[in-house]
């Protein structure tokens, strides 16, 4: 196997950024967040003559950007002269998409917006699947693409096409660039606006000509958004409602979203849960924003999420919503969710508040300083008078817990179980690393069945459901956190999606490991044909077992990579404990676990979460007097 | 139909109005016309939506409006202290025989006549809609040849206006 050489590994971790790695997105979050229009005049280069181009790559320098992923292509070309001398590292990836995701991931993981970058054409085509994904995730990211030159825009020139117009419903903004004079201005505004609010995708779209362009570089430029005014303070009054519901509810919940990681609010959140005593339930995309250990998580709500945080939420009398947007897969049939609990629902974005679900109580804020108020407003409310008693509440609900605990069954045929697989890695590796998964049954298990204690240790695609994005968001995420231990959980076919990004960790020195989690099947379309499709599986057996096409060791190793195959429990742990000894280059395992297992609890599409399923055929049983 | 009439101030710049238009479409709410022009400010547009509130709720539809970037302020023109109108150009089938019932109808709906031929009439009108539907209705009987309308522009009345205002610079 040809791998590169410790020289050019150790080339690749000089060109990486010194400097400490930040612990936390907790901790990172908030200096990108407070960016204003201030924040591009960290740095102040003096104003220099060059081209569109340098304009570009200077203003990223001075955007204290580290890092991009991209591929150049002729539109681009003329950015990547610049970039060539330039601090900011660059990282060439094998497909587009990979360096979107990477940019997700890296977004992800650090707290920072992530930037990726690609040429006009079919280069910004392939990154429209990553920026819906960063769309739907709430995730500050910065594409910067090519453009055919002015003069040819609109005429169906080579590589022309109109990402501006393609990309208008997934990004939170976008710029088609006219002149080289407003690089600084329009690149500080897309960072200014991925990073700030809501955060979200914004795409720069710029010409060949533009960048070829004499231009003078000066910093800071002004930012000129005047319909931009995230509102980050709530209203006090509101505050006061909110904390008068939450001391009085007899059977409150706290809805944790991933609004709740991007604020950088994790501490508050623990202090308001323990001041409060209410139970916590935290979304896909909020894992990791609470302990999973502390004994007021009730887990994940949603499709398949724990039968006590479903139940919770479902008989509530209170739902307490930081951060999060009533996603369908957490409410299940909307007319039936939580029917008899008044809401307070606290987002950043004013139109997520009774979009889905009617609020009693709207709060448009960050959810750092929604969650400092309440701490100080419940206080002076629980001082005043006499808070509920939650004993009742906990009562039914530990007993959920005890009676509904998240479980699977071993396989009967003795194939290696993928539960066991992934929970066996959680359990070695620790709450330490970042987990990265694909979209299906393993995500799904490794939501359930790893424990996550800290903010950012958790990435996945939640919104869009983007299979493939594991392997190059686990990429990004290792850029951005190198002394951190990054592990991608990824399916057969999701793997098959995107593996090509190993090539890239290998060249470039970026050490993630992965754990295939190979059914041979497209394991989620397969659960879903066994329950619903009598059984009749079209089209979802990927052949990863019946022909060992690819053979995933060998592609590892294809790749640059150890390949490594597990195929029977005994050997699980030792497999995980090779993977972790080895540091100096990325590694796969091939996991060869049984076709059959499902996930479970379950929810199934468009039926109310009164109708979770604990496990095949078994419906919980609920004493109706208990609520 | 519940109909709402929204002014949009935007900011004048290339492919504003692909954003709000795009906005309406993808998200399933329907626009039952609109106008858009610069202000007396060149920097601003202003846009007069009317829009369908039974199909979509218009407070999600002005939420997701304003979370554009470009999108200043919006404010919903109330029909009892606001102004709305549109504009028709409409060419009626008018000969000798009729063209006197034809200039009857013209005058009694204050329209203007803006264009004659031996056989057609071209009548240009503005008012409300229902003014405007009214006008049609008698005209249909002589034969209308072709026609086009505006979408509705609308504006407040008294001497209070909407305006972008400096306070929006300060962002």
């Amino acid at each position: 196997m040809t791998r590169p050489t410790p020289e050019t590994l150790a080339h690749s971790a000089r060109r990486a950024r010194a400097g400490a790695e930040p612990a936390t997105a907790d901790q990172v979050a908030p200096a990108t967040r407070a960016a204003g229009p201030a924040t591009p005049g960290v740095r102040q280069p003096a104003p220099a003559q060059t081209s569109g181009a340098g304009s570009l790559v200077r203003s990223l320098e001075a955007l204290d950007v580290d890092v991009v992923f991209g591929i150049p292509g002729g539109a681009i070309l003329p950015a990547y002269d610049p970039l060539y001398d330039s601090t900011v590292r660059h990282i060439l990836v094998r497909h587009e998409q990979g360096a979107g995701h990477a940019a997700t991931g890296y977004a992800q993981a650090t707290g920072k917006v992530g930037v990726c970058m690609a040429t006009s054409g079919p280069g910004a085509t392939n990154l429209v699947t990553p920026i819906a994904d960063a769309y739907m995730d709430s995730v500050p990211v910065v594409a910067i693409t090519g453009q055919v030159a002015r003069p040819a825009i609109g005429t169906d020139a080579f590589q022309e096409a109109d990402i501006q117009g393609i990309t208008l419903p997934i990004t939170k903004h976008n710029f088609l660039v006219q002149t080289p004079e407003e690089i600084p201005q329009v690149l500080a505004e897309a960072f200014h606006l991925a990073s700030t609010g809501r955060p979200g995708p914004v795409l720069v779209d710029i010409p060949k000509d533009v960048l070829q362009a004499q231009t003078t570089f000066s910093w800071p430029p002004t930012l000129d958004l005047p319909g931009y005014r995230p509102t980050l303070h709530p209203h006090g009054k509101q505050i006061r409602e909110a904390a008068r519901l939450m001391t009085s509810a007899r059977r409150p919940v706290l809805y944790v979203g991933g609004g709740v990681l991007k604020a950088g609010a994790t501490e508050g959140l623990r202090r308001l849960a323990e001041l409060t005593g209410i139970p916590v339930v935290t979304t896909l995309m909020a894992l990791g924003a609470f302990p999973d250990s502390h004994p007021q998580h009730l887990g994940m709500p949603g499709m398949h999420g724990t039968v006590a945080a479903v139940y919770g939420l479902q008989k509530s009398d209170l739902i307490v919503a930081l951060g999060a947007r009533f996603d369908d897969r957490v409410t299940g049939k909307l007319d039936s969710f939580a029917p008899d609990a008044a809401v307070v629902h606290a987002d950043i974005d004013p139109a997520e508040i009774g979009k889905n679900r009617h609020a009693d109580v709207p709060i448009v804020g960050d959810a750092r300083h929604v969650i400092d108020e309440l701490i100080a407003a419940v206080t002076t409310e629980r001082a005043a008078g006499h808070p509920a008693d939650l004993g009742d509440w906990w009562t039914q609900l530990d007993d959920l817990r005890e009676r509904y605990p998240l479980g699977y069954e071993e396989p009967a045929d003795g194939t290696l179980s993928p539960q066991f697989v992934i929970e066996r890695l959680g359990k070695i590796v620790g709450p330490d690393a970042v987990y990265v998964a694909g979209v299906g049954q393993h995500q799904m298990w490794a939501s359930q069945f790893i424990s996550y204690e800290r903010p950012a240790t958790w990435l996945n695609s939640g919104g869009l459901g983007t299979m493939g994005y594991a392997v190059p968001a686990a990429m990004g995420a290792k850029v951005g956190r190198p002394d951190t231990v990054v592990w991608a959980v990824d399916g057969d076919g999701c793997f098959q999606m995107t593996n090509q990004e190993l090539a890239t960790c290998a060249l470039e020195g970026i050490p993630v490991k992965i754990a295939v989690i190979n059914n041979g099947n497209l394991g989620m379309v397969r659960q879903w044909q066994t329950l619903f499709y009598n059984e009749r599986y079209s089209n979802t057996e990927l052949g990863t077992h019946k022909h060992r096409i690819p053979d995933f060791v060998k592609l590892a190793e294809a790749l640059g990579c150890i390949g490594l195959r597990c195929e029977n429990a005994a050997d699980v742990d030792k497999t995980i404990e090779a993977a972790m000894a080895i540091n100096d280059a990325p590694v796969v395992i091939d996991f060869v676990v049984g076709k059959d297992a499902m996930v479970w609890p379950m929810v199934a599409a468009g039926t109310s979460n009164d109708e979770i399923m604990f496990a095949r055929g078994v419906r919980p049983t609920f004493d109706e007097d208990d609520v | 139909m519940n109909l709402h009439t929204l002014s949009v101030l935007v900011e004048n710049k290339p492919g504003v109005l692909a954003r709000v238009s795009g906005l309406f479409s993808r998200r399933g709410f329907n626009i039952n016309s609109l106008a858009v022009g610069e202000t007396e400010n060149p920097d601003v547009s202003r846009i007069t939506i009317v829009v369908n509130a039974e199909s979509s709720p218009l407070e999600q539809v002005t939420k997701q409006l304003n979370k554009l970037v470009n999108v200043l302020k919006i404010v919903e023109l109330d029909p009892q202290v606001s102004v709305a109108r549109e504009l028709l150009l409409v060419k009626v089938r008018a000969d000798r025989a009729v063209r006197g019932q034809v200039l009857e109808t013209v005058a009694l709906f204050r329209a203007r006549v803006v264009d004659v031929a031996p056989d057609t009439l071209t009548i240009e009108a503005t008012g409300t809609p229902d003014k405007l539907d009214a006008l049609l209705r008698d005209l249909e009987p002589f034969g209308i040849k072709e026609m086009v309308q505006s979408g509705t522009v609308a504006i407040g009345r008294g001497s209070r206006s909407i305006t972008a205002g400096p306070a929006l610079r300060a962002a």
